[in-house]
């Protein structure tokens, strides 16, 4: 007994004060990429052609990146010949809207709060069902990682529950394979109406690096409407937070620019 | 003719195709079966199409005691005798064949499908045609028993946890578990169809999501078959880093897997502790690559991420005090009667049926059985610098975890040494063109295991094969054998103690 309460002295409180205080991220943090339109006249196509996901789109004036697709994996920055493009420490990605996720590089608006019934039926008690539907288990893992004590999710009366009937919404990792369509289909439909439909990660998004495979249905819109989408590969655990409390209102709803 | 029956090559090499003995269906079975019984290991097992319904197979035997890999191949049509009932560990591999290619390995016990896709066509150019026929998942005929009070429980694809989709079939009397049958296939994304013709700009990130909780482990298998297959010589410094991100993955898992063990028996301060600190460890990995997941950072010709004094003071410091989180965490795991009295005796596996199913990483470690790709068939800096094998011997829950323990301690110590001595020099050199008409053979010791990577490259340098075998490949049959005459309600911690990927396995 003595022993457990030692290593409960020293392990200390772990809570993480976000969202009252700025996260702390690591320096090469690979947030929103933004584009200095000085330096890219675009025109230019390396960093389309080098995208893995085709998450971009030069069209003679400026860049298009679709945050929805990317990988957040730097092949544009690094093929970008005059160093426009680069990865910001912007961590607050979410958007409600799929067309929003389409990002010019210049004015980023994360994501807006769900309207004031939905927050009254939501907003106090979230309960989510999660289905990985062909998720590597890198999306799973900073989705499970919330409710360690270090985010401590239920403080904001969120939590995963084990039956869809006890939820109130499904979030949805992994890029929706063929096997798993009919399993994502009935987990949706035994969740009472109205309900939230999440999806976290590249994959759930568009499909990610899977798109256009056969064995996949390129994201989980492709089925079941989508409320919220997370983009990473795999979104950052303060990403997904920021995302949660961003469509219940519990955080502001613009981002300011003063990171990026 | 009386040939040699295979080519010996070293982990992370590469040789011309033509050099690979061809034997006849009858001596290459005789030959992998001779090779198992004397302590030879199937690392991989495959067929690649040759022409209208015929096949060659291919074997990458392991042979631990010499340090060596053996490489032999057969043609076939479009059935042959299954090596499977002379050799179990074939099992797995002749149902994966089966099912890709529609070869029907005959006499095999138990050919059911492993991932529910209708085999493949060879298209124009070498391209795996992906019929749209639908299969429907988990449909096949189950083992089941019959008899009074015998009940069947049904679980999954999709789980109550936040974990990926799996179903699992067990036939039970009461709480006891006669039997579990294992379906999965759920998380299938055509990743080995899609290697076909590479690399591309997709076939990294192919590599870092085959399972995600892997990327370092398969990345380093990808690049040392490529950087084999191309001839190039890896920097000094960025074998180095890249073994760094290999153990912090291992550290990471391996101390999440023990908070979660403690969790599934209701002992929440470990579980609550470990729940943060594989955090911790992943952290230092974004502050190697900016990616908790180590995205980004291994790439064919070495790593993208240097690190500087500062940093490496900061990783050192920080990983000094995870380290010491850690140890006391788990340890109230091994002072504590009731955990142990959950741990002991449950989901044991004998070392015999260890080695006959072929079992890699944690799993055969606790089976006192010394396999360790680090160990056996070091790559990289691995070949200088050696981390002991850490075994145990009672093959339960307990061993799988303690063997856990004993690894995050030592990979610690090995992280420590390693970035306080780094060498110097660049970290990332040119790759050149692959070798045409060549195969290279990769092994890495992920944390779950032996991770290998088969890469056959046509007469044009693009990939013709490109073969992926998780650990879990080997080991999900394991965790089928270690529920026999369990308590149903012990499922959760032996699947645990297991942790096996299940996109990993399903490509």
């Amino acid at each position: 007994m003595l022993k457990v309460l030692r290593a409960r002295l020293q392990q200390g409180h772990r809570t993480l004060p976000f969202p009252g205080q700025e996260p702390v991220l690591p320096d090469r943090f690979r947030g929103l990429p933004v584009v200095d339109l000085a330096q890219c006249g675009g025109e230019c196509p390396r960093c389309a052609e080098a995208c893995p996901t085709d998450a971009i789109r030069v069209d003679g004036t400026g860049i298009a990146i679709d945050l929805g697709r990317c990988l957040f994996c730097t092949e544009c920055a690094d093929a970008c010949p005059t160093g426009a493009i680069r990865y910001s420490a912007e961590y607050r990605l979410s958007q409600r809207r799929r067309g929003d996720l389409l990002f010019d590089g210049q004015t980023w608006l994360a994501a807006q709060a769900l309207d004031a019934a939905s927050r009254r039926l939501f907003g106090r008690s979230l309960k989510l069902r999660q289905v990985s539907a062909g998720g590597c288990n890198a999306c799973e893992a900073d989705v499970n990682v919330l409710s360690t004590v270090v985010f401590d999710l239920g403080r904001f009366g969120i939590q995963f529950v084990a039956s869809p009937r006890h939820a109130d919404g499904v979030l949805i990792t992994g890029p929706v394979t063929q096997n798993m369509r009919l399993a994502l289909e009935k987990t949706y439909a035994a969740v009472p109406a109205p309900k939230l439909v999440i999806a976290v990660g590249a994959c759930a998004i568009s499909g990610g690096p899977y798109r256009d495979h056969p064995e996949v249905h390129d994201g989980a819109d492709s089925l079941v409407p989508v409320d919220l989408y997370v983009p990473g590969c795999p979104p950052h655990p303060v990403t997904i937070l920021d995302g949660l409390l961003r469509l219940l209102g519990k955080v502001g709803s613009a981002a300011p620019r003063d990171r990026v | 003719m009386a040939g040699p029956s295979s080519l010996a090559i070293h982990n992370g090499s590469a040789v011309s195709l033509s050099e690979i003995p061809r034997l006849g269906m009858a001596d290459f079975r005789e030959h992998v079966v001779a090779s198992v019984g004397s302590g030879g290991r199937i690392a991989a097992f495959f067929a690649q199409p040759v022409a209208a319904a015929r096949f060659r197979l291919f074997a990458v035997l392991a042979h631990g005691d010499s340090g060596t890999l053996s490489l032999c191949t057969a043609d076939t049509s479009t059935s042959y005798p299954a090596l499977t009932p002379a050799c179990p560990q074939a099992h797995w591999f002749e149902r994966e064949i089966a099912e890709q290619w529609g070869v029907r390995p005959e006499g095999h016990p138990w050919l059911k499908p492993i991932r529910f896709h209708a085999p493949y066509r060879l298209g124009p150019e070498g391209g795996w045609v992906s019929p749209r026929a639908p299969i429907q998942p988990g449909v096949t005929d189950f083992f089941q028993v019959d008899g009074a009070e015998v009940h069947e429980v049904a679980v999954g694809p999709v789980h109550a946890g936040i974990i990926e989709p799996g179903h699992f079939r067990f036939q039970c009397h009461g709480e006891r578990v006669f039997h579990l049958e294992i379906a999965l296939g759920y998380q299938h994304r055509g990743i080995e169809a899609a290697l076909v013709g590479g690399p591309d700009k997709r076939t990294v990130h192919y590599m870092e999501t085959a399972a995600g909780d892997t990327s370092a482990g398969h990345m380093m298998a990808y690049c040392e078959a490529v950087e084999a297959l191309a001839g190039a010589r890896l920097p000094a410094r960025a074998q180095v880093i890249r073994a760094v991100a290999l153990e912090l993955e291992r550290l990471a898992n391996h101390a999440g897997d023990l908070g979660a063990l403690a969790g599934d028996v209701a002992y929440l301060p470990t579980a609550a502790y470990c729940g943060r600190l594989r955090g911790e460890f992943l952290n230092l990995t974004a502050a190697l690559c900016g990616s908790r997941f180590g995205r980004g950072l291994v790439r064919p010709g070495g790593v993208r991420f240097d690190v500087d004094r500062g940093r490496i003071a900061d990783l050192l410091t920080r990983l000094d005090a995870a380290c010491a989180d850690v140890a006391t965490a788990v340890n109230l795991l091994w002072d504590t009667p009731s955990v142990g009295a959950r741990f002991e005796g449950t989901g044991v596996i004998s070392r015999s049926d260890c080695e006959r199913l072929g079992l890699v990483g944690p799993p055969a470690r606790a089976c006192a059985v010394e396999r360790d790709v680090r160990h056996e068939f070091p790559s990289g800096i691995f070949r200088f610098v050696h981390i002991p094998t850490s075994t145990w011997g009672s093959g339960d829950v307990f061993a799988r975890a303690y063997v856990r323990w004993l690894e995050i301690q030592r990979s610690a110590a090995f992280v420590r040494e390693q970035l306080s001595a780094l060498p110097d020099g660049v970290v990332r050199t040119e790759v050149g063109p692959l070798a045409a008409n060549h195969v290279a053979v990769s092994l890495v010791e992920g944390w779950r295991g032996e991770i290998c990577h088969v890469a056959l490259t046509d007469a044009h340098a693009r990939f013709a094969r490109y073969k992926v075998v998780d650990p879990s490949f080997h080991n999900w049959m394991g965790l089928a054998l270690a529920l026999r005459d369990q308590q149903i309600s012990d499922f959760p911690l032996c699947n645990k103690s297991f942790n096996l990927s299940y996109c990993g396995h399903d490509l």
